[in-house]
């Protein structure tokens, strides 16, 4: 099987390299490239791609600082950092009741945290379009507690769509880390009078923390490219950088500065990947 | 020991734990409801009827997303199958090959990277080189992200199946490509099948790459109920929607059923 072992993986490198690797590359090149008349672009070699994120040009060439997009930048790493942070905090306790369950139970309640995960993206975003709409449930008991206004079209619509998308991303990892957990370590915890409290935040906080480490990344990456969320349930006025790089590439739109900006959340994916990278390498080498 | 002293039970626990999967199950079971509501608005309820699924059914430009989702995924669920299957097998049978861990990595890009970008990059690259067929467009495009999701349930059956019998083919002088249909093949088969389901559901449920790539002719399902979304919630959109879960649902069951299966059997 000497020459399976090559031609084996040749399809798989062939389809990554030329829909993936290649592509990559050829965005990096239109970023730096002019903007064409028509949409599209005109091969160049200059950065006024990305100068666009941080400044805006008048009539009459004068640059002058604008924080749009760097709002549109920050917004997108405080939902994505909010997602995550929830994310984290939520699973916990339903990771550590699924654990503590018989095995048919806890093979049951690990089945159904994953199903929703199948459900068309657009669907589940639907569903928090109709809940928290003006006449639905959500969005009825928000005027019948006295709240104003819409609950939709806001910050907080799509914080809670980022969650319930991504969640379960984080429960299975908690999960995981929270099965391989030694119940004599909660005895013992407590046969040295530790509390439930500290027994919690001094043995199994610390011992859940890779696998809290390993959801976070799970969800952090997909919440910062996350587009439906900004778009339905942020009704577009909302913007986050997976809108905004949308947006610049339908007709007569300016595709180097999509490129720039998909190249800055590329940068910042992979800023995450190798820090996990390294934290993951460093636990390996302590242990 | 009574409740109270058991260590291990932490009081609202329970309770976060219940509330958790209401809220996770909720949302779908809302749009389902809402489907069999007689009135046009979407969250006014007054009475059961199934009109809507006739409406969508009887829906032309519907039936047209559907055909152009379903050609897509199943074409893009067989080439990522192949291509995950033929990776599984070199990467699972040569553990100390060179470029095996970046090989890996390369595989399971598609997972590391947000579809936003990826979209946008096949976006350029397709249309630099004037690769301008819409339906072929979206099957590359699907087969690449496809990959992973059938590669990893391939690669953890190959791994965890015991390989004597593999070797008991050789000694009997199977050639490779006998061992591999006659031996391997039949015992990481529910390992396959679990792996396409999964690209075939990942396939069918996209939206960004295929709104990307979207040139009027071949409007996806998914692309087909943004638009309508778009125009306003409607019973017929929950109806349309229901449809969608439930083939997700069954699709997944079915997958994640298989997998269970034999991790038990070990």
């Amino acid at each position: 099987m000497r020459g399976f072992r090559v031609w084996g993986l040749v399809p798989a490198w062939s389809l990554m390299l030329g829909t993936l690797m290649v592509p990559l590359i050829i965005v990096a090149m239109v970023s730096v490239a002019d903007r064409g008349t028509y949409g599209g672009f005109d091969w160049a070699f200059n950065l006024l791609s990305y100068r666009e994120i941080l400044f805006s040009e008048d009539w009459d060439g004068n640059l002058a600082f604008d924080p749009k997009y760097l709002g549109i930048i920050g917004r997108t790493l405080l939902l994505a950092t909010a997602t995550t942070a929830i994310c984290m905090i939520l699973s916990l306790p339903v990771a550590y009741v699924i654990a503590t369950r018989s095995p048919r139970m806890k093979a049951l309640l690990i089945y159904l945290v994953t199903l929703p995960f199948w459900v068309s993206m657009i669907v589940r975003v639907y569903a928090w379009l109709i809940i928290l709409g003006n006449d639905g449930i959500v969005g009825r008991f928000w005027h019948w507690i006295g709240g104003e206004g819409t609950l939709l079209f806001t910050p907080g619509a799509m914080l809670v769509g980022m969650v319930y998308s991504y969640i379960p991303l984080m429960v299975l990892p908690v999960f995981a880390a929270i099965e391989k957990l030694d119940p004599a370590l909660l005895e013992a915890g407590a046969d040295l009078y530790a509390s439930r409290w500290t027994t919690a935040r001094r043995v199994i906080l610390p011992l859940t923390w890779p696998g809290l480490a390993a959801g976070a990344v799970l969800v952090f990456v997909p919440a910062l490219g996350t587009v439906l969320e900004p778009m339905l349930l942020g009704g577009g006025k909302q913007m986050m950088m997976g809108t905004l790089i949308q947006t610049q590439f339908g007709g007569g739109r300016n595709w180097p500065f999509g490129a720039a900006v998909a190249l800055v959340l590329l940068a910042m994916v992979v800023i995450v990947l190798v820090l996990n990278a390294r934290r993951a390498m460093h636990r390996e080498t302590r242990a | 020991m009574s409740r109270h002293h058991n260590v291990r039970h932490y009081p609202g626990a329970g309770l976060v734990t219940a509330v958790f999967f209401l809220w996770l199950y909720a949302p779908i079971a809302v749009v389902i409801w809402f489907s069999f509501n007689e009135n046009r608005l979407v969250s006014v309820w007054t009475g059961f009827s199934t009109k809507w699924y006739t409406a969508a059914l009887s829906n032309d430009a519907l039936l047209d997303a559907l055909r152009v989702s379903l050609i897509v995924a199943l074409t893009a669920t067989v080439v990522a199958t192949l291509v995950a299957l033929s990776a599984a097998m070199v990467l699972s049978r040569n553990p100390d090959m060179r470029f095996r861990r970046l090989s890996e990595t390369v595989v399971n890009l598609p997972l590391l990277l947000p579809e936003i970008v990826v979209a946008v990059a096949s976006l350029i690259l397709f249309s630099q080189i004037g690769f301008s067929n819409g339906m072929a467009r979206l099957i590359v495009a699907h087969s690449a992200f496809c990959t992973p999701f059938a590669f990893l349930p391939i690669r953890a059956r190959l791994q965890g199946m015991s390989r004597d019998y593999e070797e008991a083919a050789k000694d009997l002088y199977a050639a490779p490509f006998t061992a591999f249909r006659r031996v391997t093949l039949p015992l990481i088969l529910p390992g396959v099948f679990a792996g396409a389901m999964l690209a075939f559901v990942i396939s069918m449920d996209d939206f960004i790459t295929s709104n990307m790539l979207n040139t009027g002719g071949t409007t996806t399902l998914p692309v087909y109920i943004f638009g309508l979304i778009k125009r306003g919630t409607t019973p017929e959109l929950n109806a349309i929607s229901t449809l969608l879960i439930l083939a997700s649902l069954v699709l997944a069951l079915l997958a994640l059923g298989l997998s269970a299966r034999w991790m038990r059997r070990g």
